[in-house]
């Protein structure tokens, strides 16, 4: 029984060692990436690893109460929570993480569950370009989950299974098995949504980098942003494993999940480079347009 | 090099404040944090110099040349360089040029606003002794009267591969560890504020801005 | 135009009357005339835009000479209107129910010049000098280099040097100093 509980907990450690360090690699490729497609050098691969250590070796802190301290916190229970209960790779044990039969629908909350968590926190540091981000952001983000949802949805009744260890079993066998070829309605709405969970350039006016206001973490610094960029890598990723699980057939191994995550984000970071952004009213008008009449579409046709 | 505070009165006056707004304000005095010792803090002072986050704010004519820095021609973000548009996150402030009164208060207040190890780049023949503004009523002659400085560029105005030239020597500071500019504020506090208040006459703002 | 000075000349009092150019002249009134100069012209001649407010400290005879540029965009034309005032008590009637945006330009000359004008809106907050404590600084008595010397600190072995002739002695130095 001990034994068990220790690899258990073993295991859930060595998944969110890997996945941190791959979303850190990856969020430093992309930098790259974007770098070169400005015709520039651009910083490092191992950037992002840096400026975490950056953060959490500043010597001072503040304190702005106590839902401050706890935001970033929620963020990466969030983060974290997310990843925990996906399985990432099908059929190895470290990599299963701890999915049940239900898991899907969690999932969905843990989605939301960060990001209010950080609203709260936000809201208490005071400072009012994070009242402004946040209001973008929980706005933005209420209209990209209505196509995801629909999207989910959609996949549930054609699997007739909450649990993404089942959703996966069943599009195993085949490339044409991949729910991408099953019900690509679903697919391409749930793959729009994911532009707009990625923050990436059309999406990003919640962040707004560089410019006036950063967002909602306007005020966290040391500690507390080395937690939110921690937090960055661990979810970006989940979403990405998410998707992969859900629509490209999961992966079998830690290779293939390296290769489809890494496509799957290029999607955003290719449209991200080539694309201005989007004020919030623009697009939540585009999250509740097309998307959702695919989302609605792809539920339809699975009813039928 | 760096001495105790003991004999000194832990809490600051604020008295610049209105009444009904002494309680909104933090009044406790900033602290020298002593590095720690050997081979973490190398660690840690490298890992400070390799990612060092610019405060993105244009104190004067100089931060027109900040600008080409971010672009494909001069790319500092290879160096691990990147700007900021808060200065709690920020690692470094950029006195860009002439610095007015007006301006300066503006500077103090960001310089206390960010998190310790904190290093200041200033720009220009203005920020060291004037420059053309020399003898004008309202701009200071020099910026280290009033916050520490670790590198001053020189030039009117340093082009970017200047102001790289000071990145690079300051990441040199930096990883000697000699850049302690925030320990060297807490530690003469006094003096600097004693200079500030010289000049800045109407002082509506707490004594640090925590 | 020159209608329009007659015109002029009939109900007010000016005086020193200067072409600058085709479409720029600049005229005096007394203080007592000035607004309602301005006003007629505003209102009768159609100069619509208020192009600056500034003033000129003539120390030696004692003056501030307050400068109005108006502007008809009708006629494309400029007029300037000059208003020497009291140089001890510089008090002048405020123009800015005419133009809003007078009151600015009067913000600015109450606080570099010290110039007063009763009823203008904001008229005693900070403009851009925060704690003003010595005499306004754009006034010809106040010595800047002495008030910078005093007030802030001075870095010494500043040096100044023409900057043609220190690049050919460093650029040349055979060629010794002269030249």
């Amino acid at each position: 029984m001990l034994q068990e509980t220790v690899t258990i907990i073993a295991y859930a450690f060595i998944s969110l060692l890997v996945i941190t360090i791959y979303g850190l690699t990856l969020n430093g490729l992309v930098m790259k990436i974007v770098a070169r497609v400005h015709g520039r050098f651009g910083p490092p691969l191992w950037q992002p690893f840096i400026d975490i250590i950056k953060n959490n070796a500043k010597r001072t802190m503040i304190y702005h109460g106590t839902m401050f301290f706890l935001g970033p916190v929620f963020r990466i229970a969030g983060g974290i929570g997310t990843y925990l209960f996906i399985p990432a790779i099908h059929g190895s044990e470290v990599f299963a993480n701890f999915s049940f039969s239900g898991d899907l629908l969690l999932v969905m909350y843990f989605f939301f569950f960060g990001q209010l968590g950080m609203a709260l926190g936000a809201g208490e540091s005071g400072h009012p370009y994070s009242a402004i981000a946040v209001s973008r952001g929980l706005a933005q983000m209420t209209a990209f989950e209505v196509p995801f949802a629909l999207s989910v949805i959609s996949l549930a009744i054609q699997y007739q299974t909450l649990s993404i260890t089942g959703i996966v079993s069943a599009q195993q066998g085949g490339i044409l098995h991949w729910t991408v070829f099953t019900n690509p309605l679903a697919t391409v709405a749930a793959l729009i949504a994911l532009l707009g969970m990625n923050m990436h350039s059309p999406f990003d006016i919640v962040l707004a980098p560089q410019e006036i206001p950063i967002g909602p973490p306007t005020e966290f610094h040391s500690a507390y942003l080395g937690l939110l960029q921690t937090n960055r890598a661990i979810f970006n990723l989940a979403k990405l494993v998410l998707f992969m699980n859900l629509y490209f057939g999961g992966a079998t191994n830690i290779l293939i999940l390296i290769i489809k995550t890494f496509s799957i984000y290029m999607l955003s970071v290719i449209v991200g480079v080539s694309f201005p952004r989007f004020r919030t009213e623009q697009s939540i008008r585009f999250f509740l347009g097309i998307p959702t009449i695919l989302g609605i579409l792809a539920v339809i046709f699975q009813k039928l | 090099m760096l001495k105790n505070q003991e004999n000194q009165p832990q809490k600051l006056a604020n008295a610049g404040l209105p009444e009904h707004e002494k309680y909104l304000f933090c009044d406790a005095r900033p602290r020298i944090r002593h590095p720690f010792k050997g081979f973490w803090e190398k660690f840690l002072n490298w890992a400070r110099a390799n990612s060092i986050w610019m405060l993105a704010y244009g104190t004067g004519c100089g931060a027109i040349e900040l600008r080409p820095l971010m672009t494909a021609r001069y790319d500092v973000f290879r160096y691990g360089i990147a700007p900021r548009p808060t200065p709690r996150q920020s690692s470094v402030i950029i006195i860009g040029g002439y610095c007015s009164v007006k301006t300066l208060k503006r500077i103090i207040r960001s310089y206390e606003q960010m998190q310790n190890p904190k290093f200041v780049l200033a720009l220009g023949s203005c920020t060291i002794n004037g420059g053309m503004y020399w003898d004008s009523y309202n701009t200071i002659n020099r910026i280290d009267a009033y916050i520490p400085v670790d590198i001053y560029i020189a030039g009117c105005m340093p082009r970017p591969e200047a102001i790289i030239a000071g990145f690079k020597k300051l990441k040199q500071l930096i990883k000697s560890g000699k850049a302690e500019g925030a320990n060297l504020y807490a530690e003469n506090f006094d003096w600097y504020k004693a200079n500030q208040k010289k000049i800045i006459k109407d002082w509506n703002m707490p004594d640090y801005n925590w | 135009m020159t209608k329009l000075i007659d015109r002029l000349k009939a109900n007010f009092r000016i005086k020193n009357v200067t072409m600058q150019r085709a479409d720029l002249i600049f005229l005096t009134v007394p203080e007592k005339q000035a607004v309602s100069l301005i006003t007629y012209l505003r209102n009768q001649e159609n100069f619509s835009h208020l192009v600056f407010l500034t003033a000129v400290d003539w120390i030696e005879e004692n003056k501030f000479q307050l400068n109005y540029m108006l502007h008809n965009h009708g006629f494309n034309f400029s007029l300037g209107i000059r208003v020497m005032i009291n140089r001890q008590k510089p008090v002048m009637t405020s123009i800015h129910h005419l133009w809003e945006h007078a009151s600015t330009y009067q913000r600015e000359l109450k606080e570099m010049f010290g110039i007063d004008f009763p009823g203008s809106p904001e008229i005693d907050q900070n403009f851009i000098l925060e704690g003003w404590e010595d005499i306004p600084p754009l006034r010809r008595d106040f010595d800047t280099l002495k008030y910078s010397e005093r007030t802030y600190f001075p870095r010494t072995g500043r040096k100044s040097h023409d900057p043609r002739k220190f690049m050919k002695s460093k650029i040349y130095p055979e060629q010794g100093e002269e030249r």
